[in-house]
Formats: C-alpha cells, structure tokens, sequence
C-alpha cells in the first residue's frame, strides 16, 4: 500500500515541477534567455492531448501529440522571437501565453472555450488512477533528467554555455548560435508540453485561465534560481524546496498565502543570490557550532 | 600563387558615414600583412565585415577562393577565419582551458568535448599558458587574457589569422614573445593580418603594410616605401616618427 | 639646481595581503619633466593611485613642497597641487567637453575670471577641443580623449601632473601632437611626472628617468644614460 492518495498527489506534482524546472533551466539556465513561455507550452500540451481525446484518439497517443505539438510550436516561435534579447525576449514570452489563451477561449467549438473541457473518464478507481498518473509523472520526469545530463555533458550544453556568456564571441567561434538557441527553446518545451498533456488526463477537466496560467512560467523559474542555474541537480532541489515551502505556507496561510510565499521567495533570493547549491554548508554549520 | 584573401571593392556605409570606401587587396599565403591607420579610419570594420558581423553595402570577399561575403560568421570560421578582439572577448564563466576547447570543438572540428580539451591543451603549450589551464578566464593579467584570444584562435585551426591590437598594453618583453609566436604561427603556414598602432612591432615583423585613412586605402606596399609615403606620413605617422622610422630602416 | 617640488620616500603599499610596492623613491624637481618607466605589473599605476589618495601607504612618505600628503584624502591632494590623467582617460563620457574640463577645475577657489584663463590656455593647446566643446566626450576619438583628460588635469592648476600611458592605443601622429602639447604645458610651469610604456616617446620628452620593476626603482637618472644603458636597452628598447 504506497499510501493515502494526498501524499500520491503531492508526489505527482513533485514529479511536475521537476519537468518544468529542468525544462526551463535549458533555455533560461544554460542559455541565458528568461523564458516566460512555459505556461504557453503547458497549456497547448494540455489542450491538444485534451482535444485529441474528445476527438477519440487512444490516450498514450493523444499525449504525445501534445508534446509534439509544444515542441514544433516552440521551434517556430523561436525563429520569431529568439533574435531578440534580454527583456525584450521575456516579453516576447510572456505575451505567448496570454494570446494562446484567447484563442483556445475563443475557439469554443473546438475547446469548449472559456466553459472548460470534459476529458473521457477513465475506468479506473480512484486509487488506482493516482498511482497511474504517479507512474506516468515520474518517468517522464526521469526522462527530463536523462535529456538535461546528456545535454549538459555534450556539445550541445557547452555551446549554450557559451552562448550565455558571449553570444558573439560564441557566433566567431564556429558556434550556429541560432541553431543552438532553437534546440534548448524546443528542449524547454517538449517536455512541458507532455506534463501538460498528462495534467489534462489526470485532472480531468480543464480552462484556459487554469492551464495557461502564468505561474506554470513563473514557479519553474524561482525554482531553478533557488536551485542553482545550469545544473541538472540544482533545478530538482529547487523544485523541491519550493513544494516543500508552497505546501508549508499553503497550510498555515490559507487567506494571504500568495502574498507569503512571495515574500519568502523574494528573502530567499536575497540572501541565496547564487542558489542553495551555491551556499557553502559546512562553513554555515561550523560558524553555528562556534557560537 | 593564388590569394588566400581577396577583397574587392569592399564598401560598408553605415547612414551618412562611409566605413569604408572601395577597398581592394590580395593577402597571399603565409604573409604577414600589417593594417595601419588612424582611429575609425576602418580597419576593425574591414575585420568585422571579413567575419561577417556586418554585411557589405557593395563589393566582393573571397577566402581560399571561395566568395564569403553573404555567408554567417560560425560558417566563415569554420572555413578557417580567426579573429581575437580589441577588447579581449573569452568565455567568464569558463577555465581557460574549456576557452580554447570551444574554439576547438565548434570551429576545428573535434568530434567530442574530450579530444577537444586534449588539442586545447596543446594549443595553450603552444602559447605558453599550460599552467594557467585551470584558472578561470576572468582572472587573468591583461597579458595572460591576450594570449589567450591567440590561443582560443589557434584552437580553430585558421588559415587565416585576423588579430587585432594583440599587443596594446603589453610591455616589451612581453612583445617579444608575441612576435616569436606569430613568425612560429606563419612556419606552420597561416596567413597574418595585424592590426597595430604600435608601429614597432609593425615594422618589426610585417612583410608588407596596408594604410587606410577615412575608409580608404592610401597606400600599401613594403614597410621602408610605406614609412617614406607623404600622405602616410600626414595622416598618421607624424614626420618626427617617420623619420626616426626611416633611418632604423635605412641601417637595416 | 632646483628644489625638490614633489618627492616619493621609501613608498611601500600594496593590495590587502598582496604587496605590490616595495620601498620607492622617486623625485621631481620644480619645473621638471621625469618619467617613469617599466612592465606591467610593475607597480606603476599603483604608485600614481597611492600619490593621488586613492590607495593608502603602508610605509614611506609623500611630499609635497616639503609637506607631508601620505595620510591625505584624494580632494585633498587635488587642492594641494597634484593633479593626475588616469590610463583609459576616465573622462565623463555623458558630459560635453566643457563641462568636463569645468568638473576640473571644481575645487578651486580663484573665481570664474582665473578658470576662464586657464580654458583659454587649455584651447590654445588643443584648438580640436574648442571646435568639439559642447559635444559629449564619450564620442571623442582616442586622441581627442587624451587631450581632453590632459586639459581637465590642467584645469585643476596643478604644480605636478601625472599622466598614466599617454600613447595607449594612439597613432603615432595623434602621440607627436600630445607631446609637442605637453613641452608647452611644462613651460607654463607644472611640472610633469609621465608613466609611458613607449620608450622613444617618453625620452624625448623627459630629462630624467626612473625604471620600477617588480615594485622597486631598480634604474634611474638622466635618460641620455639610461637609453646607453645595455640592461636598458635590452628589456625595454630594441624588439
């Protein structure tokens, strides 16, 4: 008996926010580029593998359409929008979402619009429907981790590192920095894209508003930047002090916990600039047993 | 022989202001060609456009025999082009070594990050900063972070070396060992244009000089016909240097 | 035989734990132009920083006029009569010319009538900056910076001016101008302490010299001398 379905449930996002984090550290850690496009690619994931359903595609392949189509939607707005730096390439990201979601609101034929979708019902108890999307989560959060360690041993990570760094030292070297770019955008997206797909499944029901919300940009970023960027360990410990804090302030806070948990993260950014992967523990603990 | 770089008419207008004004030369294989001039009188524009960070308004530019003008800068440099940065251009974040390992692996074509660090480390033998492979690259001396531009450079297996003020700031010592690697460089067979104002180093080292003024090229030709040239010497030498110039090149 | 006007006794300062000077001595005698010599790294821009203020002294002493600046704050220093022409010019590149040639002359206290002779002097010079004065110094060229950082340092009415590499990046014309320039300011009255890199250029202009390696003067006296010198010659001259 794995346990009761609260903890399964908090697993499952544990597993979803580890994707999303490792997912927007290949843009936005390796390469240097602040996406806020992550909610963009969730919710396009969720809607197509939701709409794949409602037309009777089988589930396992409606999912994958969902990735796919996070993936070549990334790949064509990052021709657009990656010649574009710094804060103008965040906004850029950040208008995607929101036009995204206008659109699924107003193609209600197709979405249900701004009424929300039905997903089909699976026939499977409660239990066991957990424990399912549990097990899906998880590889496809293993899967995420794989990519980003090969991505990070390889050719490809070493040329985003240097793209970060200097572009055009990185464009004088020999180094297709449009290529490069394009590949970590679709990276950060084709995961994504598959969560959102199998977070439609599992919820069962789905709105514009709740799938392309901006926070599933957000909270990957904070999670990374808690972490340590550029890592493959320092988004996952990211993501999981961040649930960890969100659970905490969301129990003892109900009324202000947005506010809270803002001002938390904000304290923890000032004083981890670098990440808690950054933070020498050992002299912590040894300048505390001095005392 | 054949040139190994050709420019033809090469003009680059940026608004009303003409960079440079139909400019033409040939640089043969393993030259060492010295571009000289006054500040914004165009040369590390003509590198630029050469590197394809700008494009050209009118005019030809051939390397190896293959017209590059048109082409993107990643693929000029694996072609074999390789230029270090006034102002010096390395990676940060990275060591020295994993520096010259991406010129290596993106440009040379290493075929992994391994073989590209081991020809890295080479390289670094070659310039003399074996020892410094593991610092980061942004705590290097001025000296140090120049030899590393070179040796990023070499790393790219260039037949064709654009080096740009290398030597601005260096003590004479220092000079020295950076001429001694450049006439190493051009016995393996590369091809040297050098960017200068430390006309020294110029005469001391350049087998023919090229002069732009405004964009335009006033003269070109072997150092004691360039040091003696009226308009060279109007523009940018200064009669007391030219004449303390002439008579070095006079006793030989 | 003139009075000392300025003079470095024995200076020893440097970097935290690092020690970068070690013991120097160096003078300038009223009316003067000395220059200073030597590879980077040598210590010499560490010097000029410790002279201006900006760097404390560990040991030694720095006067001015037989008084004793070591303990003195840059404005301090400035007032006294030291002015110094920092490498990279480090003019205020958002600023018109004229304004930075005022922020120059900031601290004195002789009235607008004495300021407005003297930018007149600093013109009469380098008449380019008269035909540039509104325009911001960051669109200067090279050598159009370096005389208008010279001309602030002037602005300040200095007894010594100090000039960290003159010839950094200059053409050799741009260099000849700067230092037919600089014969004239030295025969207004201020004297010249110039640290230079190219050789040729600083003994044609200096008559005494001082070589700093490693933190330590380890040659000096009139530079006729030292350009017959073969240790000299070797490190510093021929390449």
């Amino acid at each position: 008996m794995v346990g009761n379905n609260y903890v399964i449930r908090l697993a499952t996002i544990m597993m979803l926010y580890c994707v999303l984090a490792l997912s927007w550290n290949f843009i936005g850690g390796l390469t240097g580029y602040p996406s806020f496009a992550t909610a963009a690619f969730f919710g396009l994931g969720a809607y197509t593998g939701a709409v794949c359903q409602g037309q009777g595609v089988p589930m396992y392949l409606a999912w994958i359409f969902g990735a796919l189509m996070a993936a070549v939607f990334a790949t064509g707005l990052g021709l657009a929008i990656l010649r574009l730096r710094g804060h103008y390439f965040a906004i850029a990201s950040l208008v995607v979402a929101d036009v995204l979601r206008e659109i699924v609101n107003s193609a209600t034929k197709l979405t249900g619009g701004g009424m929300g979708f039905n997903l089909p019902i699976l026939k499977l108890g409660v239990d066991a429907q957990a424990k399912l999307f549990f097990y899906l989560m998880f590889v496809l959060a293993v899967l995420t981790i794989v990519s980003a360690a090969y991505v990070n041993r390889h050719r490809l990570g070493f040329g985003l590192r240097c793209i970060k760094q200097n572009e055009d030292a990185a464009n004088m070297i020999g180094i297709n920095a449009t290529i490069y770019k394009t590949a970590a955008f679709t990276l950060s997206a084709v995961f994504v894209g598959w969560a959102g797909a199998f977070y439609a499944s599992w919820v069962n029901y789905i709105e514009p508003g709740d799938v392309f919300d901006i926070l599933f940009s957000v909270k990957p970023i904070v999670m990374v930047l808690l972490g340590k960027t550029g890592t493959v360990s320092g988004p996952i410990i990211g993501a999981i002090v961040f649930l960890f804090l969100e659970e905490l302030v969301w129990r003892n806070f109900l009324t202000f916990h947005a506010g809270v948990l803002g001002l938390i993260v904000v304290a923890l950014i000032f004083y981890l600039p670098n990440g808690l992967l950054a933070v020498d523990f050992r002299r912590w603990l040894g300048w505390r047993r001095n005392r | 022989m054949s040139a190994i770089l050709q420019l033809q008419g090469v003009t680059r207008q940026f608004g009303g202001l003409m960079a440079l004004n139909n400019v033409s030369f040939d640089l043969r294989p393993g030259e060492i060609v010295g571009l000289i001039g006054p500040n914004g009188a165009g040369k590390t524009t003509l590198v630029n456009l050469v590197t394809a960070v700008y494009g050209l308004t009118r005019g030809k530019i051939f390397f190896d025999g293959r017209q590059i003008d048109g082409m993107k800068s990643h693929e000029i440099s694996r072609l074999g082009v390789a230029r270090t940065f006034q102002i010096v251009q390395p990676f940060p974040q990275m060591t020295v070594l994993e520096n010259v390992a991406a010129g290596a692996l993106f440009a040379a074509g290493a075929r992994n990050l391994v073989e590209a660090k081991e020809k890295a480390l080479e390289h670094l033998k070659f310039v003399g900063l074996a020892d410094l492979a593991g610092s980061s690259a942004s705590a290097l001396t001025l000296a140090d972070r120049k030899r590393l531009e070179l040796a990023k450079s070499l790393a790219m297996k260039p037949k064709l070396l654009l080096l740009d003020e290398v030597n601005a700031g260096l003590s004479n010592v220092e000079i020295n060992r950076a001429l001694d690697l450049i006439r190493r460089l051009v016995e393996r067979g590369t091809t040297i244009l050098l960017i200068e104002h430390l006309m020294k180093v110029v005469l001391a080292v350049c087998s023919r000089i090229i002069v732009l003024h405004h964009g335009q090229m006033i003269a070109e030709g072997i150092p004691s016909e360039v040091v003696r040239h009226p308009r060279v010497i109007e523009a940018y030498l200064g009669s007391r240097f030219a004449s303390r110039a002439q008579r070095n090149s006079d006793h030989g | 035989m003139g009075e000392y006007l300025f003079q470095v006794e024995k200076l020893t300062t440097g970097y935290g734990d690092i020690q970068v000077l070690w013991g120097v001595d160096l003078d300038v005698q009223a009316g003067e132009i000395v220059c200073l010599v030597g590879s980077n790294g040598a210590g010499k821009s560490t010097l000029l920083r410790c002279i201006s203020g900006l760097l404390p002294p560990m040991g030694g002493r720095i006067l001015l006029r037989g008084k004793h600046l070591s303990l003195a704050k840059p404005d301090e220093i400035l007032e006294a009569g030291i002015a110094q022409v920092p490498e990279g010019r480090r003019l205020f590149s958002a600023m018109s010319v004229r304004n930075n040639l005022l922020m120059g002359a900031y601290l004195r206290r002789d009235g607008m009538g004495a300021i407005q002779k003297d930018l007149e002097f600093v013109f009469g010079l380098f008449p380019i900056l008269s035909e540039r004065i509104r325009q911001s110094a960051g669109t200067l060229s090279g050598g159009e910076q370096q005389m208008c950082a010279i001309a602030r340092g002037i602005m300040s009415k200095p007894a010594l001016l100090m000039i960290d590499e003159l010839s950094l990046g200059l053409a050799p014309l741009v260099v000849e101008r700067l230092s037919e320039a600089l014969l004239q300011v030295n025969q207004s009255g201020i004297s010249i302490l110039l640290v230079e890199q190219d050789v040729m250029t600083a003994f044609e202009l200096a008559r005494r010299g001082f070589v700093l390696e490693s933190g330590r003067v380890t040659l000096s006296g009139p530079t006729s001398e030292l350009a017959n010198n073969p240790t000299f010659q070797e490190a510093y001259m021929g390449i």
